[in-house]
């Protein structure tokens, strides 16, 4: 990192739209991208009369990412109304949880992988539900324009999950959201699309400015709209130094303005102040009467705990340790998702081989997968198929140089790693026989055994070259090695 | 004496034996609303067309030998509260009224398949804040007993219309007294349900932990008869309880006995008119001489009731009305007029805040505008301690009350007003008067109680005086039996107003 002559200090609020088939409080669909307006019903309307229901789906997958989060579930909570006017608000408040949330006090490790920062631990003050809110599209100029309103995405569950400031600078706010995503997508609990909206981020921040007589703080600010992780990256390195010319330029410190709202403008690359909203944010929260108290037995959140599976953290540990896998390595396959993982884990077990199963997975399969933009799950090749070539690099029957194009083949044409290599005509070479090639070629070549012996090892490639020609599946490093042991036996 | 004279369960019973039509007591009804109903403007809506459709569908199924509801072919009038689907639906506000719910409430659907006949909507206090049903934004109601009078509120059409014999059954809904205040001062039987009993899904919200809607008769025995239809549980009312219905209307000519009354003091003192003192005194003595034995009951936190309502309730009607803001349904100012405004006095006020501004000041009466003024003080930061959470407290003591009374006793039996019904517009001007109607039936809200009003007497000035009893949560079938065997002793119910 450049040296600045501040500290960020980052705090982040996600929403994650969980991954139920109906919304929160009724029975509509959550299904994105359909006609405006189609997945309504009384409830999510907000009509007069109509009242929620809990989905007890959505209460079960927040308090399993919850749990991922290293967080404590309280055995009693309820649902609060954040009341506030907003056209695509139709009830006029949002159901919420406030000062009882269904989870609080929880962590998420972060380090980097290219040494930006130091390995850290961001803790989470707490994670809640709440219903998602409508999408507006309109035009606030003085009274023009119309405003359109979609009302499919009102009371889509969300789970809100709000950091401690433990950030310090942009790229571990980035990493956070990627290694956040990441744990998400291993619970399967959202699709985690930023696009879409499915997962959302805030950014509270403010700089530490060190002084003679201790640490000057700058104004918080909230920065919305951050549509994607580098945005995220982004919008905070730019709010920072935009922070740090303003208070050079005015000395304002925090407690002495409002906290601002800033939207991060993506193709500006700037963010800009949004408008104050209209009262002071007094929301008048109070318990819903409409939903009863949700009560946790031990016994369900012991039940939703056994479902979380392993998580990356632990999947890293355990490829390096117990695989042998670098740090590296583990990393980019653990990143991938489970299903690399699986992937990975099957072709170690079959092929018994899990440096070589790990290089294929983190190489070649990765760059084929990220070349034909498609996830493992719709890979053609599978591990099995996978190991079974991978077998014969290891028996040697098999050069790595020629593993590549075998399984540009067999993804082709679905053949197995054999029959391909037959159908190639790749076969190992008698030791002998590449032996008595190699003699020949030295015994050809008096120019390159004389440029060797003044000095020139490179020269052999001439030989590699003629080698090929010979007999094409001669092993390139085999025939160099033999062809200098001979030179050098002269 | 005429079809219309007699009891819901009289005419279920003719209907039965077929010695009488739906469609001809449907139309006995229709007749009196047409007779009556310009004197007294107990209803909204009349809906004759479907009411005589629906009591012809009836007759043909009883004809046809089909199964039958519990209440095939008797005529119900509905409070305008309950959401009905392609039926106007108003809450007698300006701001529903051109609002046609697409779904019905849960309490709908239960009298359609009861097979009842809906004869129409009635009149009340505007989103059931009030307690004359003068609160109404289309039309006052009158008294039948005396049509210079209020019939009490927020169920005001409800109560009025039973009592002047134009449906024999009907439905309201209580959050502080509106089922038992009307049923009193109209002189016939309303009983609010235990919190949790009747599901709420349609019903327009006021104050939702407060909210029961309840049945409305001439007779304990037919508030019975309806009170098994409403009752049962509700997937989509998560407050609503799921615990087994007893057979009201078959248990209800068992009395109780060793009844264990208990009276309260403070429902006696200052400001209580002698005369109805007097009649619920004597309507003690009758259940006396019938067995029960009376206790006095200390109701230490019962003085606090009012003060606790009118901060819990309004609290949730500020946020149970900010959906009317014109942006989905219901009334919205005229854009043209919101343009102007804001040109005219030079504001910053976007045009959306004016729109919302200008829709609720025009939308909703003074009354519906006071409390959500009330409960968004009540909740603001700041004040929320203070208002809000303390009435929480006080709301648990006040349960806590109930629960030792019914340690002690079966029913608390005590007046439900202080006094019979006022001249209309006496009590307009002081909103801190007309909130004392509430005095003696709000607690039984708070505490989520079950409450019934009976008919217990008249005044000098031929004014009914009510008797209210209450019961520990769920226990509608004492409360019940416990009426009845005051009808049964009594005559009370059987007087009727001489109207025109």
């Amino acid at each position: 990192m450049n040296e600045t002559p501040y500290e960020i200090v980052i705090g982040l609020e996600v929403h994650v739209q969980l991954k139920t088939n109906t919304k929160l409080f009724c029975r509509c669909s959550t299904k994105f991208g359909n006609p405006p307006n189609t997945q309504t019903c009384p409830v999510c309307l907000g009509l007069p009369g109509a009242l929620p229901v809990m989905n007890k789906k959505a209460y079960f997958l927040g308090m399993k990412t919850a749990l991922a989060l290293n967080c404590s579930i309280p055995k009693f909570t309820k649902w609060d109304r954040k009341n506030y006017f907003y056209p695509d608000l139709p009830k006029g408040y949002q159901t919420s949880q406030f000062d009882l949330p269904m989870s609080e006090e929880g962590y998420l490790d972060i380090k980097s992988t290219n040494d930006e920062f130091e390995p850290r631990r961001v803790r989470i003050i707490r994670a809640h539900l709440e219903e998602d809110a409508g999408k507006s599209i309109h035009d606030e100029a003085a009274g023009k324009g119309d405003s359109r309103i979609d009302l499919n995405r009102t009371g889509t569950p969300l789970l809100e999950i709000v950091s401690y400031p433990d950030m310090r600078n942009a790229a571990e706010a980035k990493t956070y959201m990627q290694e956040l995503r990441l744990l998400l997508t291993y619970l399967d609990v959202s699709d985690c699309n930023m696009q879409e909206g499915s997962l959302r981020c805030d950014a509270n921040v403010n700089l530490h400015i060190p002084a003679d007589n201790g640490v000057i703080a700058t104004p918080i600010v909230e920065i919305k709209n951050m549509n994607s992780f580098r945005s995220v990256e982004r919008g905070i390195a730019y709010e920072a130094k935009r922070q740090y010319n303003v208070w050079q330029e005015t000395g304002k410190v925090l407690g002495e303005l409002p906290k601002q709202t800033r939207g991060w403008d993506d193709s500006a690359q700037v963010t800009r102040a949004q408008r104050e909203k209209e009262e002071s944010a007094d929301y008048r929260y109070f318990p819903c009467p409409d939903l009863v108290p949700v009560i946790v037995t031990d016994q369900q959140i012991e039940e939703v705990g056994r479902d979380i599976g392993e998580l990356p953290a632990a999947l890293r540990e355990r490829l390096e340790t117990e695989f042998g896998l670098t740090t590296y390595t583990s990393d980019v396959i653990v990143n991938q998702g489970r299903g690399l993982v699986d992937y990975f884990l099957e072709l170690a077990e079959a092929s018994g081989d899990n440096k070589l199963a790990g290089n294929w997975v983190q190489g070649e399969v990765l760059r084929i997968l990220n070349e034909q933009e498609i996830s493992i799950d719709t890979f053609k090749l599978s591990a099995a198929q996978l190991a079974e070539m991978l077998k014969l690099i290891q028996s040697g029957d098999l050069d790595s140089s020629k593993a590549k194009d075998v399984l540009a083949v067999m993804l082709d044409s679905g053949k197995s790693a054999a029959e391909i290599v037959k159908e190639l005509g790749i076969e190992k070479v008698d030791e002998g026989d590449l032996e008595d090639l190699c003699k020949m070629l030295v015994e050809r070549n008096p120019r390159v055994v004389d440029d060797v012996r003044g000095g020139n090892e490179k020269a052999v490639g001439a030989l590699i070259g003629q080698a090929k020609k010979e007999n094409p599946n001669v092993n390139p490093g085999q025939v160099r090695q033999i062809c200098l042991n001979i030179i050098n036996d002269i | 004496m005429s079809i219309i004279n007699k009891t819901a369960t009289e005419q279920l019973a003719l209907l039965q034996s077929r010695e009488i039509t739906s469609v001809a007591l449907t139309q006995a009804y229709l007749d009196r609303i047409n007779q009556v109903d310009p004197a007294v403007g107990a209803f909204l809506r009349v809906e004759s067309d479907t009411a005589l459709t629906q009591a012809a569908e009836v007759d043909r199924k009883r004809e046809a030998g089909e199964s039958l509801g519990k209440l095939a072919g008797l005529p119900i009038a509905i409070k305008d509260i309950l959401c009905t689907q392609n039926t106007p639906t108003t809450c007698g506000s300006k701001m529903l009224e051109n609002f046609v719910p697409p779904y019905n409430a849960t309490v709908v659907e239960k009298l359609f398949s009861a097979d009842a006949v809906i004869l129409g909507r009635t009149n009340m206090d505007e989103f059931a804040m009030g307690s004359s049903t003068e609160n109404s934004a289309y039309h006052p109601t009158q008294n039948p007993w005396d049509t210079s009078r209020i019939p009490g509120g927020s169920s005001g059409g409800a109560a009025a219309c039973i009592a002047a014999d134009m449906a024999p059954l009907s439905i309201g809904t209580d959050t502080g007294g509106s089922i038992r205040q009307p049923a009193a001062l109209c002189g016939c039987v309303g009983l609010k349900p235990t919190y949790g009993r009747v599901s709420r899904y349609g019903l327009i919200a006021f104050a939702s932990s407060l909210d029961q809607i309840g049945p409305l008769a001439r007779t304990v025995e037919d508030t019975a008869l309806l009170m098994e239809v409403l009752a049962g549980h509700d997937s989509l009312d998560s407050t609503s309880v799921d615990t087994p219905v007893p057979p009201y209307s078959e248990t209800v000519h068992q009395p109780l006995q060793n009844l264990r009354l208990g009276v309260v003091e403070q429902h006696f003192g200052k400001g209580i008119d002698p005369e109805i003192e007097g009649a619920v005194k004597q309507a003690i003595a009758t259940y006396q001489s019938l067995g029960a034995t009376i206790k006095n009951l200390e109701m230490p936190h019962a003085d606090y009731g009012i003060a606790t309502y009118y901060i819990i309730a309004p609290c949730e009607a500020s946020s149970n009305l900010a959906r009317y803001d014109g942006a989905h349904y219901g009334y919205r100012a005229d854009q043209a007029e919101v343009a102007a405004e804001l040109a005219e006095d030079g504001s910053d006020e976007g045009p959306l805040v004016r729109m919302y501004r200008k829709t609720r000041s025009e939308g909703f009466g003074s009354e519906v505008q006071r409390r959500i003024m009330l409960g968004t003080y009540a909740l603001s930061e700041g004040y929320y301690d203070a208002f809000y959470l303390k009435a929480l407290k006080v709301r648990r003591l006040i349960r806590q009350d109930y629960d030792n009374a019914f340690e002690q006793v079966d029913l608390i039996i005590g007046p439900v007003t202080a006094n019979p019904a006022f001249v209309k517009g006496e009590k307009t001007s002081d909103p801190m008067t007309m909130y004392l109607e509430d005095l003696y039936t709000v607690t039984a809200n708070l505490a989520g109680v079950a409450g019934i009003s009976l008919p217990c007497g008249l005044t000098k000035n031929g004014l009914p005086i009510g008797l209210q009893l209450q019961a520990a949560a769920f226990q509608e079938e004492k409360l019940l039996r416990a009426a009845q065997m005051f009808q049964h002793a009594t005559d009370f119910h059987l007087r009727r107003p001489e109207l025109l």
